[in-house]
């Protein structure tokens, strides 16, 4: 299968560029996926040999219905897929030039940090310690450091404003919205390259939905995002970059505008106006 | 899988495409009261520019409807992109109708003028829009093509007519009043076949996702401001 990749969404397009490599992102890449093949104890593969390139400082979404291997294919990008037992995961997965599987997975996984579905904040921890909990777990003592990271990390998340007079507060406490924002604030404490968010906003309300959105175009000036989202628009909102899956196999993947606009794959066209099924 | 939004979809197609019947109906009305000397033509021209005005409404009030419930996408999106802007010019096609109809009732009353290249310029400009609508129903990018190049035996016809109503006019200074309306009437057949020559042109864009407008800005290569 050879998925479709364009030109730089954000790159000017003051000439027609020749047309790229497949599978290849605009530079710098921050992580490069190739022929990533990965199931589950006693079933068949989800992943059918998926290759392609996630460019940095950019919002890449994953597109496709339940199933697709959307979810499998992110949390293979910090080795979470094969920490379940009997998981199967091969093919290659490089993070500045090295292999994941090179990485300690805990290292790994301050790199490349991860939001769920659900918020989780750590029940027993109050707000502050919420935040704080990566960097003690690495080892930072210096509690002014520890203070002046978990502001940064809880602006960024933009819900400083919001808790800053509550941080002893437990996190459980806030809103859905709020909690969630707080597991953004915590994997953003320990300055990762890569966030990946799996469907990050499908237990919020839609005002919730939005500040995590407009919070999404601000953190990916430094930082580079991969969400799996269920919902088309906002994919469409907020990503550079959109890739579609189907039954384990990459379909296309490209500049957001082009894959909503005119999508190359008849199957992504069918997918993207709801005529899928 | 069939969906509700493709019947929405295929209403919307359809009042564009009554639209465009009833300009077309305009268009030979105005003219047939231009060469027949028959101003009762006038009448069914602006009933139908009326009909016109409320489907521009209507179709623009559809879109946006479709937009805001359905967030269309891929062809979809085209489409409803399309059928905006083809709205906007079968409107502007149906006033310069009217135009023609309005300044026929003055040449009526006038000596008869010699029309030139007219005649060929409605056949012209009539078969560019009848083709650019087929082209549009049928989703026919190589008949929206041809329309396009269409474009420039009008626009010559219009010159070739422009000269000869001003030697008209040079010659005989009583002919300039329904010399000068004759040239607005040529002039408001060419506008005519510009407008087909955007449908078309948007056509191309609804089947393909290319935009085709502006070849030279195009090859310059100049940023949009979208930055796309």
């Amino acid at each position: 299968m050879n998925p479709i990749m364009n030109q730089d969404p954000a790159a000017p397009s003051s000439t027609p560029a020749p047309a790229p490599p497949p599978r290849a992102a605009a530079k710098p890449v921050a992580l490069s996926v190739r022929d990533l093949r990965a199931g589950y104890a006693g079933g068949a593969a989800v992943l059918k040999g998926v290759s392609l390139d996630i460019s940095e400082r950019r919002v890449t979404a994953i597109i496709g219905p339940s199933g697709c291997g959307k979810s499998t294919l992110i949390r293979c990008l910090n080795r979470l897929h094969e920490a379940l037992p009997g998981a199967f995961c091969d093919g290659q997965i490089m993070l500045g030039g090295r292999s994941v599987l090179d990485w300690d997975p805990v290292l790994l996984r301050r790199e490349v940090g991860m939001v769920f579905q659900r918020p989780n904040p750590f029940p027993t921890m109050n707000i502050f310690d919420n935040v704080a909990a990566g960097l003690t777990l690495n080892g930072e003592r210096d509690r002014a450091k520890i203070a002046e990271r978990v502001e940064s990390s809880l602006r960024r998340a933009a819900l400083w404003d919001e808790v800053k007079d509550k941080l002893k507060s437990p996190g459980t406490g806030l809103s859905g919205g709020q909690q969630q924002r707080l597991c953004i604030a915590r994997a953003l404490a320990v300055e990762p390259r890569v966030l990946l968010m799996d469907e990050p906003c499908s237990a919020l309300d839609p005002v919730a939905t939005a500040r995590i959105e407009e919070l999404l175009l601000e953190i990916k000036e430094t930082l580079t995002v991969v969400i799996v989202t269920h919902n088309m628009q906002q994919a469409a909102r907020v990503s550079e970059y959109t890739a579609f899956m189907l039954s384990g196999e990459l379909v296309e993947f490209g500049p957001t505008q082009g894959l909503f606009t005119k999508p190359a794959d008849k199957r992504t066209e069918d997918y993207v106006t709801g005529r899928f099924g | 899988m069939k969906r509700h939004f493709d019947a929405d979809l295929e209403d919307l197609r359809g009042r564009l495409l009554r639209m465009g019947g009833l300009c077309e109906e305009m268009i030979h009305a105005a003219v047939k009261l231009v060469v027949d000397r028959d101003e009762g033509l006038l009448s069914p021209v602006q009933e139908w520019e009326s009909q016109v005005n409320r489907l521009h409404l209507e179709i623009d009030d559809v879109c946006l409807k479709l937009i805001a419930l359905h967030q269309p996408a891929a062809g979809d999106l085209r489409l409803i992109a399309a059928a905006l802007k083809i709205n906007s010019d079968l409107e502007r096609v149906g006033d310069q109708a009217v135009n023609i109809a309005e300044t026929g009732v003055f040449l009526c009353r006038e000596p008869r003028v010699k029309l030139g290249d007219i005649p060929r310029m409605v056949e012209v400009a009539a078969g560019m829009l009848k083709d650019a609508l087929d082209s549009f129903a049928r989703g026919d990018v190589e008949l929206a093509r041809e329309v396009i190049r269409r474009d420039d035996e009008e626009d010559r016809l219009k010159s070739q007519t422009f000269n000869e109503l001003v030697h008209m006019m040079q010659r005989d200074s009583s002919s300039i009043a329904r010399g000068m309306d004759a040239i607005l009437i040529a002039r408001n057949l060419e506008r005519i076949a510009d407008h087909a020559t955007n449908i078309a042109e948007d056509v191309v864009f609804m089947v393909l996702g290319k935009d085709i407008r502006h070849p030279a800005e195009q090859a310059r290569g100049e940023p949009r401001p979208s930055g796309a």
